[in-house]
């Protein structure tokens, strides 16, 4: 009866491993730690649904990896959809923390609600990880030793492709963007490093977030002729702005360029009409190294669709997470140890491994990608180790 | 702005004026013969984009997707107002616009519930992809084109049906006294069945066309609505001339403001109908 | 139709209000202090839709108006003072009101309706698109307003207890207002012309200047729900003015019933609980939701406060 031995030493074995485990926990003088209370605050419902569903799947990938426990702890996970409307952050941030008293708040997609969550964060001194937003502020003038960031300031893309669109020797650049934060700070960004390499932004031209009839603008672009230009768009605006951009037949005459959102996720509904647009993102689908291929291969087998630059950061933010508790044992009180273990961690992203900055924005890679077929494929490194300046920021 | 740049926005604002028009014709017909307020008017375009981006994916044609989805949207647009309108004929406006909104709020969940809440877009035919250089640098695609030249069609055969024939004759009679052409003989019920189907699909079909060139995403309706219901107030209730010539304003008013003041874009339309309510409290074609 | 309040059951459910934050729970201190601001919304509009016959779908904007107002005169770095901001939001939304109802209330119904809402909407556009208010991004405000007499605090809005009763007072006393306005000529003059505008133009009253009076203070009063909210949200944006906080806030009105003052305030606690219930069931709580107001139409045209006139009185 070799199988019933079997199954009696693999009983065995377990039953040692699960003492030996109850008695690493003991020095939290409880037998059981308690269950270690996550508050993902993601978009369910609204333009920014899907966002939120890549990031909430890439941390519960990351935390399934640990056996869903951090330093022994039990994730236990509560919900709110955010609805990527700023007006119900306070009280759906406060939902989480002050009904559910959650040890860590994780969102959001939109950058409003992701400042309203900051606030709340602040007043109550929750920890708080940011899986996408990009608002400058939050790592600048409002940065707090208990925000951190896994994902980018709008300045970060911006600034690499202007110092790229400026090497590639194009003189002057019309912009245009969503006229709202992240448009504004990413085309601030472009604007600075374009400028700083002997370019000239001869128009900046803006409509309301999130206008879509583009038509007269790119009338106005034919009449400026412009070297190049820089737009910032995402999601839907993306995919109606370049295949307006290639039906106008400006894109035969001027090149475009863009932060990565604008042909990230969107690549199959642009189709034709994105060939060859070359952007700037600190991830690519295709990224090549190892990490990202065992990283896509889980993620592919646990929920049966191709991760995406969101899904990467969601799950940066649970590892972020996961080395500041296994630094302090899952024992949460000690806050300051627990920070510091954050701030000098190096997180082994799909993207390639990055530190954060002194003021909890990642210094990382911005990689030179242009749209072949249905992928983004990079073709090289536009700034190596990018940190935002975070003006304002006192840490 | 050099005058080649000027006539090209011109276009660029006659095109979008266009559409509106196709859009909000079907809701001033619909506030004026049957005297409903109907706010869920704008998930009728969101429905027909969508419709235009499934069954397209399904018949593998862009135009067997208009011809099914046009169908469609008659036989949706009778089952509304048989189900649910009907019974609003006799009820305040207050009624009416709660109830539609209602709707709004079921037809963008039962939306996210079909097809999900990605951004989609729909493959334009072939032969119209193409583009006609104007500039040497700017061309013009031809399907924005022939979007305009189905607006001019259609504007003109309801031109022709209103003023000429007896289906129009019986509308307008319902338009300026409804009791009265319920004296004479005329099937306002029926008349109203069918008048609100030809909005809905007038509606549905502004979403299908525009469907190629704005792409289908949630909330398209609601940005629709506002808009069709200031060419509605601008043109004058139940006036489909009205309705022409305030989309058309509003078309070129919008454009330019986009480009000479961007910041106050937005609220040029606005103004534009403020200032005509000022002048014309009932519209420009609309009776007071 | 019978107009006085259920004074009794009003008093108990005052009292039952104060008590609550007795037992402690913030968070639904905190929400049920944002339910009370939303009631003082729903009842200024009662007084146009329910009391005047005025129907607008563009009510959010004098509460936005209002909430943008305390945070644009707010200092950056101390709080505001609140006896110049209330004011001063209060005002400004009621001039505002005062300015758009002279042009819409020359029109009448559909028109009505929409030209509310296309106003509305000029107001949203005036903070979305020009650099006035931090466009879609919206401003945030940095501190609460402050209440002093003679240097001495008397409340701080930034305490969420503070700011219940703050609330539950502001509440109770546009009620006691609206309740006393509807007793008073003028008010009986508002059901005139909701009954019949005609007869009451034959009847030699001024029948514009009354509703503009009702327009003007509905909003100014609407204006207090927003400087309310924008205190409790610590943020404004353009969302505040959007249609769907107008339909929203309509819907509060006719679900608690049409023309009774206290069934601004139950529909506005049955909206809350409606949403706040769908929504822990599942993500499309609008679906539920959107069923129960085509229901609500289609089968209780009276409302919630006509359910108990219903019980005592079967249908004959």
């Amino acid at each position: 009866m070799r199988d019933s031995q079997a199954t009696v030493r693999t009983l065995l074995t377990r039953a040692a491993a699960a003492t030996l485990l109850a008695l690493a926990a003991i020095p939290g003088a409880h037998a059981q730690q308690p269950k270690l209370k996550v508050g993902l605050m993601l978009p369910a419902t609204g333009t920014f649904a899907t966002v939120g569903t890549a990031i909430s799947n890439g941390f519960r990938l990351a935390v399934a990896e640990q056996g869903g426990k951090f330093a022994g702890r039990e994730i236990e996970f509560f919900t709110v959809d955010d609805e990527s409307d700023p007006a119900k952050a306070p009280e759906n941030a406060n939902k989480l923390v002050k009904r559910d008293q959650v040890d860590v708040l994780v969102g959001t997609v939109h950058s409003g609600v992701a400042m309203g969550m900051a606030k709340v964060a602040r007043d109550n001194n929750t920890l708080l990880i940011i899986p996408n937003a990009g608002a400058d502020e939050i790592t600048g003038p409002l940065c707090a030793p208990n925000i951190f960031r896994t994902s980018f300031t709008n300045w970060q893309p911006g600034y690499a492709t202007g110092k790229m669109v400026a090497e590639r020797k194009h003189r002057t650049v019309v912009t245009l963007a969503w006229k709202y934060a992240a448009g504004e700070q990413s085309v601030a960004g472009f604007k600075e490093a374009f400028e700083a390499g002997g370019g000239k932004v001869i128009k900046e031209l803006t409509l309301p977030f999130p206008n879509v009839e583009f038509q007269p603008f790119l009338t106005e672009i034919a009449a400026l002729k412009p070297d190049a230009v820089y737009v910032f768009f995402s999601g839907g605006g993306a995919v109606k702005f370049v295949k307006d951009y290639a039906a106008a037949g400006l894109k035969a005459s001027i090149p475009l360029y863009a932060a990565g959102f604008l042909t990230d996720g969107t690549l199959e509904a642009q189709g034709d009409a994105a060939q060859g647009i070359m952007t700037v993102l600190h991830y690519a689908d295709a990224l090549d190294n190892p990490r990202n291929r065992t990283f896509r291969a889980a993620y592919n087998k646990a929920y049966k669709m191709d991760p995406d630059v969101f899904a990467v950061q969601g799950y940066d933010a649970a590892q972020l997470l996961d080395a500041g508790v296994t630094a302090v044992r899952g024992d949460m009180s000690r806050r300051a140890d627990l920070v510091k273990a954050m701030e000098t961690a190096r997180i082994d992203s799909p993207r390639g491994p990055f530190v954060l900055s002194k003021a909890h924005n990642p210094v990382q890679d911005m990689y030179v990608r242009r749209v072949e077929g249905t992928d983004n494929k990079v073709i090289g490194i536009a700034i190596k180790g990018l940190a935002d300046p975070a003006r304002g920021c006192r840490l | 702005m050099d005058p080649v740049t000027f006539l090209i926005q011109s276009l660029n604002g006659l095109q979008y004026g266009l559409l509106l028009f196709l859009v909000a014709s079907g809701l001033t017909l619909v506030f004026g013969i049957m005297g409903v307020v109907n706010l869920a008017h704008g998930s009728f375009y969101m429905i027909g984009a969508y419709l235009a981006f499934s069954l397209s994916a399904l018949t593998g044609s862009f135009f067997g997707a208009v011809a099914l989805g046009i169908v469609l949207s008659v036989v949706f647009g009778l089952l509304l107002e048989w189900a649910l309108f009907s019974r609003l004929y006799h009820r305040d406006h207050l009624d009416q616009v709660l109830l539609t909104y209602g709707l709004i709020l079921i037809f963008e969940e039962l939306r996210s519930l079909a097809v999900g809440d990605d951004v989609h877009s729909v493959a334009m035919p072939d032969f119209l992809s193409a583009s006609i250089p104007l500039t040497d640098t700017l061309s013009y695609p031809v399907y924005r084109l022939f979007m305009s030249g189905i607006c001019i069609v259609l504007a003109m055969s309801m031109y022709v049906v209103i003023q000429r024939t007896r289906l129009g004759m019986r509308i307008r009679a319902g338009t300026s006294n409804r009791e009265m052409a319920q004296g004479l003989g005329i099937d306002i019920r029926l008349l109203f069945r069918f008048v609100f189907a030809f909005g809905v699909a007038l509606a549905a079909l502004g979403g299908m066309l525009a469907a190629p060139v704005s792409s289908v995403f949630p909330g398209m309706g609601s940005q629709v609505l506002i808009l069709c219901f200031v060419v509605v107030v601008i043109g004058g209730i139940g006036s489909v001339w009205g309705a022409l010539l305030a989309a058309l304003l509003i078309g070129f008013t919008d454009t330019f403001g986009k480009v000479l003041f961007p910041d106050y874009a937005g609220l040029s339309v606005y103004v534009l109908m403020a200032a005509i309510l000022l002048w014309r409290p009932a519209g420009l074609f609309g009776r007071a | 139709m019978k107009h006085s309040p259920p004074w009794l059951l009003l008093g108990l459910a005052a009292l039952a209000l104060a008590a609550f934050p007795l037992l402690g729970q913030a968070f639904y201190v905190e929400l049920l202090a944002k339910v009370m601001i939303f009631a003082i919304f729903a009842m200024s509009l009662q007084l146009l839709a329910g009391v005047a016959g005025l129907v607008s779908l563009g009510h959010a904007a004098w509460f936005g108006i209002a909430a943008y107002t305390l945070v644009l005169m707010a200092p950056k770095y101390h709080p505001a003072n609140l006896w110049i901001t209330l004011p001063a939001a209060v005002l400004a939304a009621a001039a505002a009101a005062f300015v758009v109802g002279l042009l819409v209330l020359r029109t009448r119904g559909i028109y009505f309706i929409m030209v509310t809402l296309a106003f509305a909407q000029m107001f949203y556009f005036v903070f979305h698109d020009t650099g006035l208010g931090g466009g879609s991004d919206g401003v945030y405000l940095n501190f609460k307003p402050e209440a002093r007499i003679a240097g001495h605090l008397l409340f701080d809005l930034g305490n969420s207890t503070h700011f219940f009763y703050v609330s539950l007072g502001a509440m109770a006393a546009v009620f006691l207002l609206l309740a006393a306005i509807r007793r008073s000529p003028f008010g009986h003059a508002l059901d005139g012309m909701r009954a019949n505008e005609q007869r009451m133009r034959a009847l030699g009253f001024p029948v514009m200047r009354y509703q503009l009076a009702a327009f003007t203070l509905a909003g100014g009063l609407a204006g207090l729900a927003g400087y309310l909210a924008a205190c409790q949200f610590g943020f404004v944006n353009p969302e505040l003015l959007a249609w769907h906080e107008s339909g929203n806030v309509l819907l509060m009105v006719i679900l608690g019933g049409l023309g009774q003052l206290h069934g601004a305030i139950l529909g506005a606690f049955a909206f809350a609980l409606l949403q706040e219930g769908f929504a822990s069931v599942t993500r499309h709580w609008q679906l539920p939701m959107g069923v129960v107001i085509v229901a609500l139409v289609l089968f209780l045209p009276g409302g919630l406060a006509s359910i108990a006139a219903r019980l005592r009185r079967p249908r004959s």
